[in-house]
């Protein structure tokens, strides 16, 4: 009992080591510690009523998304760097018949619309969130974030960040066909 | 020369500290309790894009637009409270720069109590344990026999000495 003893710092120490060699695989794997969990998973989208981004097209509002489908709603904007990294594969999800909303946060609507001209429009719909107070309601705070929208128009899952093809694989398609269903 | 120079910068440091302010004239509410109140909540917010100051601290545009939104629920006629949870409504506990006490931080809040008390006891049970050891150790006197024995063992070291 007494020679186990000194074995106990040696226990510590490789616990303390496994939980820091997990935690670096996970913010490999894009589990960062500044990525906060939203606390508004699984309740309704907020209510909000946004002005389309081009005039003359359809905006974006809460009560369009309880409509039984499954939607993405992405904020961006043209200022952000990482929302460019990002363009390519809303444009691919877009391709594939996923509806995305887009709303341009703290914009002006000349660079959102000149941004969507030059790299392509991923949105069925896209609006744009002026004062940022939309933004707020969803919890967001950086762009680009991404949420899945069910077909109640509860809000399914976050992503903080740009949408990486890992992401795009493992979290965000198996969610989306899992609501469809 | 060097220390009057370390004295200046330290003092220029320490000073620049309360004139560095975030929040600029124009988000002021005009009524001074009022601005004072949402100053005090303010301080204790976590700005979500620098985590690590509060909104009343930080520059970042989403800082600012909390901390007006903040003063118009406040002119709204929201308590404190209410305008605290308007926020975690939105962005959570981790928006609140001192966690409440509930079941998901008592490992937070008491943990390290539970640590002190721990280690007190470990110490206090040691102490015993090293006390009982130390009575064990002191051994009996020795016998005229083994006094003997000692002092031929003592002579022959000290004859030892000269050899090679």
């Amino acid at each position: 009992m007494r020679r186990l003893m000194f074995l106990i710092p040696l226990v510590l120490f490789l616990g303390l080591a496994g939980w820091f060699g997990v935690r670096l695989k996970q913010i490999d794997r894009g589990d960062t510690p500044d990525r906060l969990p939203s606390v508004m998973i699984d309740k309704p989208v907020p209510a909000f009523d946004l002005p389309p981004l081009v005039d003359g097209q359809p905006g974006v509002a809460s009560t369009g998304l309880a409509d039984g489908k499954v939607r993405l709603v992405n904020f961006w904007a043209s200022w952000c760097a990482p929302c460019r990294s990002e363009h390519p594969i809303l444009m691919r999800l877009a391709g594939q018949g996923v509806d995305i909303r887009g709303i341009d946060y703290k914009d002006k609507a000349a660079d959102g619309q000149a941004i969507l001209a030059r790299d392509g429009n991923p949105y069925a719909a896209v609006a744009r969130d002026e004062s940022g107070r939309t933004a707020i309601d969803f919890g967001v705070y950086g762009v680009p974030e991404t949420y899945v929208i069910d077909r109640q128009g509860r809000i399914r899952y976050r992503q903080v960040g740009p949408i990486t093809p890992q992401d795009l694989q493992n979290r965000i398609l198996p969610l989306i066909n899992e609501l469809s269903k | 020369m060097r220390r009057v120079l370390f004295t200046l910068v330290l003092a220029a440091t320490l000073l620049s500290g309360p004139l560095a302010r975030a929040v600029q004239p124009d988000e002021m509410l005009p009524d001074p309790a009022m601005e004072a109140r949402a100053r005090a909540i303010s301080k204790d917010l976590r700005c979500l894009v620098c985590q690590n100051q509060s909104i009343d601290d930080s520059d970042a545009p989403l800082a600012r637009d909390l901390r007006l939104l903040l003063r118009e629920r406040l002119v709204k006629g929201d308590t404190d409270a209410q305008a605290v949870a308007f926020l975690t409504d939105r962005y959570g506990d981790y928006v609140l720069l001192r966690p409440p006490v509930k079941p998901a931080t008592y490992l937070l809040w008491f943990g390290p109590f539970a640590l002190l008390l721990a280690g007190g006891g470990l110490l206090l049970w040691r102490g015993r344990q090293g006390g009982k050891g130390r009575a064990e150790a002191v051994a009996p006197p020795l016998t005229a026999e083994e006094k003997a024995q000692v002092a031929l063992l003592l002579r022959d070291e000290d004859e030892g000495k000269g050899r090679p």
